[in-house]
């Protein structure tokens, strides 16, 4: 019954977006007629999508095996919270969760933007609508959540032990935020181009959303790299696997334009740059929507291989951008030429040396990850383009990179000469000596990490400076930039300092090093509700004496039969102790990893902190307003 | 002479033109380097030269290989043609079973033993290497 109405609000949905597209053509040329009509429309199909989710939700917590999305991912045995959160753990669910977010963005755009020009907002809803009428027909056509089975199963096939999660619960939904806040981004520069709007008010008034949306695809990818890092036992929080790297490419195209959109809504200029980017960005998450969903990346996002669905989010991807294309050429007029006032010392030129950098990183994943791909096609030849290529193409470049970040700002709009700045001369210095004092003692490539902290210290000085000098102006940019240091400070270090220890041990067995020594003292059994635990104890000696009770756990689930090694972190403010074990087959012996990883917790709580500079600006605004 | 507007211009178009193709040249020269090929056991058998280069195997791990001396790992992995005689020290990862699918990276010591020195093995239970499967599906 659920799936019933689920499925009709679709359909009713849909019809929805086709009266608003019609209703609007129709009384263009009469925005006032529309305006409030339009409002009332778009509740409308934001309450029929509501109604299909929750009547998802409904089929998956009452485990209704007649609908075969629920029969392919939920058990009786899972705990609620997991039935729930298994709602958008597929493929068909997790769409419709895009379809949510895409239609409450564009109700939430309507009600914030009353001020903005009629057309323009009629034009932004018309461009969503199409956006939101693909979303629709992929639904229904290619992966409908709602199908039916008969006859009814008495038991579902259960969901993805290691998406039994909470971070993974809330990694999607949030990650969803951020990319569909991108397509009102892609909308709106749309708009503003066919309106001839692009004003500073326009800059305002979509540098919010620019913000929102680089806030949640931030906090999705940290919540990722969160569930990475304790769930998959690697120990580490960023693999560059193609799956990653997919959410990295709008983020960088996100942060360029959060950056170009300041220069616009201050001097209005590089309207055309500004407009590239927004198409680019949200072309770049429909593009990691459409190399997850396809199957042609294969990781624990591959819900389903189904070429049909590749084929379509392709089709629809190249419609949008040959559409997009046109509406800029057509439309476009090129900017009023202010490049009169334009001096090389300015903070335009530095946010242009971002955008350069940034191009650069963005252009860089973009090939390590569509190369093998690229490569298989034409000529079948099978490669993976591991972590050396990205370190070694991104690492180096992030010292000028950092040098900018902490100078640029210290430049005025317009024109700006450098005087009274012995201060960045002598924090350079400072910088220097700290870096050097570190490296001094270690087995590690001298001249290059010591310029690499120095830039990474000198970052990290400046913008500290600035927290006191500047008395709050700037806040937002001050943390971000602040956070951002901290961010690849703790990464070199946890780099430079981490050490491991993999061996296989039998119970009772102890291994011996140089400076530690760990004794595998026993396992015990435990049942829970959908799985075995198998509980190990360790004892870590280390050389000082400290002794660490480190107790990793392998689960057993029913349903599916998978085992899973949930690792035993003990973390405090500088350092990470890490262990996992896994058994392995016909074997006595369990498979022993032990890790200690210095300032992990900054690497979150640093990414954390830039997630909250991006809503300083928000609250702030308010504030003011 | 041409005006500052014109100059900067060029200037502009200049320094990305240079920039564009710096950057091109770098990525083309380190993925040149950084590349891992993926053989089969099949194909390794066929290798006309032992080259020192990381290279991936895939396939599936045959039934009743898995043991362990001097704490290293020894496995043998099959395309059900070929096989290939794996030896690992280091982190086995959850799904890795007998009759399972498999990726290991390393190097290649001859044509039937392999170092590896990192095991992939996928989070889901029914995946399978697309090369396995094209084998077994020869069969």
């Amino acid at each position: 019954m659920p799936s019933l109405i689920g499925y009709y609000s679709l359909i009713f949905g849909v019809g929805v977006s086709t009266i608003i597209i019609f209703f609007s053509i129709k009384n263009f040329n009469d925005p006032e007629k529309i305006d409030t009509k339009v409002t009332s429309l778009v509740f409308l199909q934001l309450l029929f999508v509501i109604i299909s989710f929750s009547s998802l939700i409904l089929s998956f917590v009452v485990s209704d095996f007649s609908n075969e999305t629920v029969f392919n991912h939920s058990h009786t045995t899972k705990p609620l919270f997991y039935k729930i959160s298994g709602t958008w753990g597929n493929h068909e669910g997790s769409l419709l969760l895009w379809l949510l977010v895409l239609t409450l963005f564009i109700f939430v755009f309507l009600l914030r933007s009353k001020k903005q020009p009629k057309k323009y907002k009629i034009l932004t809803l018309l461009f969503q609508q199409i956006i939101i009428i693909g979303f629709f027909i992929f639904l229904i056509q290619t992966s409908n959540p709602f199908n039916h089975i008969f006859p009814v199963p008495k038991e579902g096939l259960g969901l993805n032990p290691i998406l039994q999660d909470p971070a993974l619960a809330i990694h999607p939904p949030i990650l969803y935020l951020g990319y569909v806040g991108t397509s009102i981004i892609f909308s709106s520069a749309l708009a503003a181009v066919c309106s001839n709007n692009i004003t500073k008010m326009w800059a305002s008034h979509i540098k919010k959303w620019v913000i929102v949306s680089w806030f949640f695809l931030t906090l999705g990818i940290l919540l990722g790299s969160i569930w990475a890092y304790y769930e998959l036992g690697w120990g580490g929080f960023w693999f560059w696997d193609p799956v990653e790297n997919v959410s990295l490419m709008p983020w960088f195209a996100l942060t360029t334009l959060l950056h170009c959109v300041l220069v616009l809504e201050k001097k209005l200029i590089l309207t055309s740059w500004v407009v590239i980017l927004s198409i680019a960005t949200f072309t770049l998450s429909m593009c990691g929507t459409f190399l997850v969903r396809s199957g042609i990346l294969n990781s624990v996002h591959t819900f389903a291989n189904d070429p049909e669905r590749g084929l379509y989010i392709l089709i629809f991807l190249f419609i949008l951008i040959f559409l997009s294309f046109i509406i800029f050429l057509i439309f476009h007029k090129s900017e009023n030429n202010n490049s009169k006032n334009f001096y090389l010392l300015s903070k335009e030129t530095s946010i242009l040396v971002n955008n350069w950098f940034m191009m650069y990183f963005l252009s860089v994943v973009l090939i390590g990850t569509i190369y093998p791909i690229f490569l298989e096609v034409i000529s079948s030849q099978k490669i993976s383009v591991g972590p050396p290529f990205f370190n070694k193409l991104i690492l180096p470049f992030l010292i000028p990179f950092m040098f900018a970040m902490a100078i640029g700002p210290q430049l005025k709009w317009i024109k700006s000469n450098i005087e009274d700045k012995v201060y960045l001369v002598l924090f350079f210095i400072i910088s220097l000596i700290l870096s050097i004092l570190i490296i001094r003692n270690l087995d590690i490539n001298f001249l290059y990490n010591t310029i690499l902290i120095t830039a990474a210290f000198y970052l990290f000085f400046i913008t500290l400076r600035d927290f006191f000098h500047k008395k709050y102006r700037n806040l937002s940019q001050i943390t971000a930039h602040f956070s951002f240091s901290i961010l690849i400070l703790s990464i070199l270090f946890n780099n430079i300092f981490s050490s491991e220890i993999i061996t296989n041990l039998k119970i009772n067995e102890t291994y011996q090093a140089q400076n530690l020594k760990i004794n595998f003292e026993s396992i015990e059994q435990e049942n829970k509700q959908n799985f075995k635990a198998i509980k190990g104890k360790f004892i870590v000696e280390d050389q000082s004496g400290i002794i660490e009770v480190m107790q990793p756990e392998l689960r057993i689930y029913n349903q599916p039969n998978i085992v899973t090694s949930e690792a035993d972190i003990k973390t405090n403010i500088f350092t990470d102790k890490f262990m996992t074990m896994n058994y392995v087959q016909n074997q006595d012996y369990f498979n022993i990893r032990y890790q200690v990883k210095p300032f992990m917790i900054w690497i979150w709580i640093s990414t954390f902190m830039l997630c909250l500079s991006g809503c300083l600006t928000l609250i702030r605004k308010s504030y003011e307003n | 002479m041409y005006g500052r507007k014109v100059k900067l211009r060029f200037f502009f178009i200049f320094l990305i033109a240079l920039t564009l193709s710096f950057t091109i040249f770098l990525i083309l020269k380190s993925l040149e380097e950084n590349v891992v090929f993926f053989k089969s056991p099949s194909e390794i058998k066929t290798l006309s030269e032992m080259q020192n280069k990381k290279i991936r195997v895939g396939g599936m791990v045959k039934t009743d290989s898995i043991s362990i001396v001097n704490k290293e790992l020894n496995f043998v992995i099959t395309d059900f043609k070929n096989e290939i005689n794996v030896v690992y020290s280091g982190l086995i990862p959850n799904l890795f079973e007998e009759g399972k699918g498999v990726v290991a990276e390393g190097y290649l010591n001859d044509e039937n033993f392999f170092s590896a020195t990192k095991i992939l093995a996928k989070h889901d239970e029914n995946y399978m290497p697309p090369e396995v499967k094209a084998a077994l599906e020869e069969k």
